[in-house]
C-alpha cells in the first residue's frame, strides 16, 4: 500500500460565538489514497464544506481550525502562513465549487483565466499555456476548444461552465481535487455528465478526489470510497458498496432508507395493483383539473421599438400547447430540467400568470376567463412553494401566517375560532400549537415547509399545487415532508399536481406524470407506464441519467 | 443545522438585552457615547422650560444693562450666566435650550414627512414597476441632482409668495419643515423602492396574491415591514441632515422668524460678534449643533452597521 495524498489527523473546526462555542467538525481523521474518489456525505450543518475549507486553509474568523496534523504527500499543511498557503491553493489542491457562476470572473475570457493559473503555477511561455489550455477544455470535452478558449464565461451554459471549472481546477496539475457539491446546481442528464468528466480526468492523472455532496447518488456512481458525516463527526466509512447495501451504525440506516429510489415502484400502484384494479384503468370522465392547450409566451424584446418593428424581437415560447387532466384525491406528477416550464405552468394553473393561450377547467369553471373564476380558483387551488425560507413572511407570526387565507376568504371570522383552527392544522402537521406565538426563523427547514402546507390547507383547498416541495429540504426531512403530504391527502381527500426535477420523488408520490422538455409535454401517462417503458427518447435519457444507489454492484 | 428547541418564553425586557442589536450595542463606545451625547440634548431641549435659568424669549426678563456678559461671569446687575450673554442681554445658555427645541421640532418633523412621502412613493414604484416606476424615479433623479438647500430655498421662497404677509409669521416654521422634507423624499423612495422589488418576487408575496389579497394590504402589510430596516437608518441620518439643513436656512435668514430663533437664527446673530471678542455668542450655539448633528449621525452609522449582516 503506498502512502496517502491526504492525511487529516484529528481535524476541528470551533466557531467562537457569543453565545458559546459552536464545534463545526470535531476531530476528524481520516487519507485519501493516490487516484482514489472519497466521498463525503452528510446533511446541511454535518460539517462537509468546512471540512473542504478547513483542509484549504479558509476558514475565516471567528472560526478556529485545530489539528494534530494534515499532511499533503508527506508535507505537513497545516499551520501554515498564508503566503505558503497560496503556493498550496491551485498548485497543489485543486477546487471545485457549487455555483459555476461565481467561481469564474466574469471580466475574463476563460482563456486567460486558464493561462492565467497555468502560468503561475508551471514554467510555461503564453503560447505553450495556450495550448495546454487547450489541450484541458478539449479534455473535460468541450466542442471546438480552439474557438471556445476566448469566450466569456455567460457565454457557457451551466454544465459546460462546470466543465471549465474543472479544467481549471486541473490546470497545474494538482495532486488533489477538492470537489463541494460539484453537480448540485445542475440538471440530472448534466449532473451525470459532469460526474463523468472529473471522474475520468481524475483516473487519467492519478488525482486523489475529495468529492462532497448531500447527494447519495453522485457519490454512489463516482466515488471509491466514502464518509459519512453528521453533526461535525464521522459516522461510518467504507467502501461505496458496503455502506450502500450493509450500512451499520443507524444513523447511516437511517438516511439510507430515506433516499427514495428511482427503481422503486410506486407504493400506491402496488396496493392498486393487489386490490385487483390496474391503477390507472379507473379513468373517471370527470376530472377535478384540466389544462387545455395551455400556452405561454414571453415578450424578451429589448424595447418597444423592436416589439413595433420586429427587429431584434425576441419571444420565448416558455408553455407550449399542453394538456392534461387530474382526476380528483390524485396525484399528477410534472417532471422537466430548468428552462422546461414546469414552475410556468403552475403559476398559470394557481392564478398568478395568465395563459396567452389556452384554458384551465376547475370542475368545468375556467379559472380565467368565467365570470366568478376568480373567486372559485381563490378558495378551491392553493400552493407549496419550493423554498420555505421565502414563502414565509419574516415579520408575521406564524399563527397570522397560517390564517391569513381564513381571514382573507372570510372562513373564519371571530379570533377565537382562527386560532382553534390554526392550532387544529398545526396538530394535522405535526407541529405544536403553541408554536403559534413564534416568528419563522425559529424554524428548520422542515417545520417551515410544514408551516406553508398548514397555510395552503387554511383555505380548505380541493387541489394543491406543490412547486418543488422538497427540494431545498435534506433527504430524511424530505422523506417526513413527503409521507406528510400522503397522509393529508387521504384525510382530506386532495388532489395534488406535483413539480419536481427529481424523478425518484415524482415514481413515488404520483398516480400520473407528465414529462415538460422545453415547454413540450413529450409524453404523459399513468406512472408506472412512464417509468418502466418510456417512449420519448428524451424520458429515457432522463431516466439512466439520474444517478442512483441502486446502481452500485 | 440542528432544530431549534422551542426555548423557554422569556420576558420582553430579558429579549431585547439577549438580541444581536443589543450586544452590538453593548459593543460599541461610539454608539453608547452617542446615545448619550443626543439623549442628554435632546431632553434638555423637551425639559427646556424648567431647565432654562431665564426665559429667553420675554422682552421683560431682558436688559440691555445685561448685554455681553462673558461666559461663567455675573453682569453688571448681577445676573449669572454660564454660557454669557448676547447683546440684548439674553441669556445665550437659555437661547441654546430653546433653540434646539425648535431645530429638533423642525428636523424630526422634516425627516417625518420625508419618510412618509417617500417610502409610500417608493412601495408604489417598487411594487407596480413599468411606467409608474419610471415616472417616480425620473422624479426623484431630477430631485437629487438639484443641491437640497436649494430646493429647499425654492420652496420657501413660493411659499413666500403666496401666503399672506400676516401668516407668514405663523406658517413659517411649516413651510420650513415642508421645504426640507420635499427636499429629502428621494433617498427613501430609492431605498425602499429597491428593496421591494426584492420582496415582491417572494414566494410569501405570490401566496398572498392566490389568495386574492389587495395590491395595497400586500404593500402595507406584507412588504413594508420587510424594508423599513434600511429605512430606520435612512431616517436618523437624515435627522443629522435635516436639523443641519435647518440650521442652514436659518442662518441665511429664510428660517424660523426671529421671535422663535433656532439654532441656526442664533449662530447667525452670533457670528456679528465674532471679530468683536464676544466668541460665545457664536461658538456655544455652533458647538451644540456639531454635538446634535455628530452624535445622531454616528447613532445612524452605527444601526447601519448592526443591521447589515454582513458586517457583523
Amino acid at each position: 500500500m503506498s502512502e496517502p495524498v491526504l492525511s487529516v489527523k484529528d481535524l476541528s473546526v470551533v466557531f467562537h460565538l457569543r453565545r458559546g462555542d459552536f464545534t463545526a467538525v470535531n476531530k476528524i481523521s481520516f487519507d485519501i489514497m493516490p487516484g482514489e474518489v472519497l466521498g463525503v456525505v452528510g446533511e446541511s450543518g454535518a460539517g462537509k464544506s468546512m471540512t473542504g475549507t478547513a483542509i484549504m486553509g479558509l476558514v475565516d474568523r471567528p472560526g478556529e481550525v485545530s489539528s494534530t496534523s494534515i499532511t499533503l504527500n508527506g508535507d505537513r499543511i497545516d499551520g501554515l502562513d498564508e503566503e505558503s498557503l497560496r503556493k498550496i491553493r491551485g498548485r497543489r489542491i485543486g477546487m471545485v465549487m457549487q455555483d459555476p457562476l461565481t467561481s469564474l470572473n466574469p471580466l475574463f475570457t476563460v482563456g486567460e483565466q486558464l493561462i492565467e493559473t497555468i502560468r503561475r503555477h508551471l514554467p510555461l511561455n503564453e503560447k505553450q499555456a495556450r495550448a495546454r489550455a487547450i489541450e484541458l477544455l478539449a479534455d473535460a470535452g468541450i466542442p471546438k476548444p480552439e474557438d471556445r478558449i476566448d469566450a466569456y464565461p455567460h457565454q457557457f451554459s451551466g454544465g459546460m461552465r462546470q466543465r471549465v471549472v474543472i479544467s481549471l481546477a486541473l490546470a497545474a496539475e494538482p495532486e488533489l481535487v477538492i470537489a463541494d457539491e460539484p453537480t448540485s446546481a445542475l440538471d440530472v442528464s448534466v449532473q451525470a455528465q459532469i460526474i463523468k468528466v472529473l471522474k475520468r480526468l481524475c483516473a487519467e492523472r492519478g488525482v486523489a478526489v475529495m468529492l462532497i455532496t448531500h447527494d447519495m447518488g453522485v457519490i454512489a456512481e463516482a466515488a471509491d470510497r466514502m464518509i459519512v458525516m453528521n453533526k461535525g463527526e464521522i459516522v461510518e466509512t467504507g467502501t461505496v458498496g458496503d455502506i450502500i447495501h450493509r450500512p451499520k451504525e443507524p444513523y447511516t440506516i437511517k438516511l439510507i432508507d430515506a433516499i427514495p429510489s428511482i427503481k422503486e415502484q410506486n407504493p400506491r400502484y402496488a396496493a392498486a395493483v393487489a386490490r385487483g384494479d390496474e391503477g390507472d384503468a379507473a379513468v373517471t370522465d370527470a376530472p377535478l383539473v384540466r389544462a387545455e392547450n395551455l400556452s405561454m409566451v414571453f415578450d424578451l424584446s429589448p424595447s418597444l421599438f423592436s416589439r413595433l418593428t420586429g427587429r431584434n424581437r425576441k419571444i420565448v415560447n416558455a408553455v407550449n400547447d399542453v394538456s392534461f387532466q387530474i382526476e380528483r384525491g390524485k396525484t399528477y406528477g410534472l417532471v422537466g430540467e430548468s428552462g422546461s416550464g414546469k414552475s410556468t405552468c403552475a403559476r398559470m394553473m394557481v392564478g398568478l400568470l395568465r395563459p396567452t393561450d389556452g384554458n384551465v377547467l376547475l370542475e368545468g369553471t375556467d379559472i380565467w376567463n368565467d365570470k366568478d373564476a376568480a373567486a372559485k380558483r381563490r378558495s378551491k387551488i392553493q400552493m407549496i412553494f419550493q423554498d420555505p425560507y421565502a414563502s414565509l413572511n419574516p415579520r408575521w407570526r406564524v399563527g397570522d401566517i397560517i390564517a391569513e387565507p381564513m381571514r382573507q376568504l372570510g372562513i373564519a371570522r371571530n379570533n377565537k375560532e382562527i386560532t382553534e383552527k390554526v392550532a387544529y392544522l398545526l396538530d394535522r402537521v405535526r407541529l405544536d400549537p403553541v408554536v403559534m406565538r413564534k416568528y419563522p426563523h425559529e424554524f428548520s427547514g422542515g417545520q417551515r415547509q410544514r408551516i406553508a402546507i398548514a397555510r395552503a390547507l387554511s383555505s380548505e383547498p380541493e387541489f394543491i399545487i406543490c412547486d418543488e416541495p422538497t427540494s431545498a429540504l435534506d433527504v430524511s426531512v424530505q422523506a417526513q415532508v413527503l409521507e406528510l403530504m400522503s397522509q393529508l391527502q387521504d384525510e382530506f381527500g386532495l388532489t395534488y399536481l406535483l413539480i419536481s426535477h427529481n424523478l425518484a420523488v415524482v415514481r413515488q408520490m404520483a398516480d400520473a406524470v407528465g414529462v415538460l422538455h422545453n415547454g413540450v409535454l413529450v409524453e404523459s401517462g399513468p406512472v408506472e407506464e412512464i417509468f418502466s417503458a418510456p417512449k420519448a427518447d428524451y424520458t429515457r435519457m432522463l431516466l439512466d441519467a439520474v444517478p442512483d444507489i441502486a446502481k452500485v454492484a | 443545522m440542528t432544530d431549534i428547541t422551542p426555548s423557554a418564553p422569556k420576558g420582553r425586557f430579558a429579549k431585547i438585552i439577549d438580541s444581536d442589536i443589543f450586544f452590538s450595542y453593548r459593543t460599541s463606545p461610539v454608539a453608547i457615547v452617542s446615545s448619550i451625547v443626543a439623549a442628554i440634548l435632546v431632553l434638555a431641549a423637551i425639559f427646556a422650560p424648567w431647565i432654562a435659568p431665564y426665559d429667553p424669549f420675554s422682552p421683560r426678563t431682558l436688559n440691555l444693562m445685561n448685554g455681553f456678559t462673558p461666559p461663567m461671569s455675573e453682569s453688571m446687575l448681577g445676573a449669572f450666566f454660564i454660557f454669557g450673554s448676547d447683546h440684548q442681554g439674553r441669556d445665550v445658555f437659555s437661547a441654546i435650550l430653546y433653540g434646539s427645541r425648535v431645530s429638533l421640532l423642525v428636523g424630526v418633523s422634516a425627516v417625518m414627512f420625508a419618510m412618509i412621502l417617500g417610502v409610500s412613493l417608493g412601495l408604489i414604484a417598487g411594487f407596480r414597476g413599468g411606467l409608474t416606476d419610471t415616472v417616480i424615479m425620473r422624479i426623484a433623479d431630477i430631485q437629487l441632482s438639484f443641491p437640497s438647500i436649494l430646493i429647499a430655498l425654492l420652496i420657501f421662497g413660493i411659499a413666500r409668495g403666496i401666503l399672506p404677509p400676516a401668516q407668514q409669521e405663523n406658517m413659517a416654521i411649516f413651510v420650513l419643515i415642508f421645504a426640507i422634507g420635499l427636499s429629502d423624499w428621494a433617498q427613501f423612495a430609492r431605498t425602499v423602492r429597491g428593496s421591494t422589488m426584492v420582496e415582491r418576487q417572494k414566494d410569501y408575496v405570490s401566496a398572498a396574491r392566490i389568495i386574492g389579497v389587495k395590491p395595497i394590504f400586500i404593500l402595507i402589510r406584507h412588504i413594508l415591514p420587510n424594508v423599513l430596516g434600511p429605512v430606520l437608518v435612512i431616517g436618523t441620518i437624515g435627522l443629522a441632515l435635516a436639523i443641519i439643513a435647518e440650521a442652514t436656512l436659518s442662518f441665511l435668514g429664510v428660517g424660523v422668524p426671529p421671535t422663535r430663533p433656532s439654532l441656526g437664527t442664533l449662530i447667525r446673530i452670533g457670528q456679528q460678534f465674532l471679530f468683536s471678542g464676544e466668541w460665545w455668542i457664536l461658538f456655544f450655539p455652533a458647538i451644540t449643533l456639531v454635538l446634535l448633528a455628530l452624535s445622531v449621525n454616528l447613532l445612524g452609522d452605527w444601526l447601519r452597521d448592526a443591521l447589515n449582516p454582513r458586517l457583523r
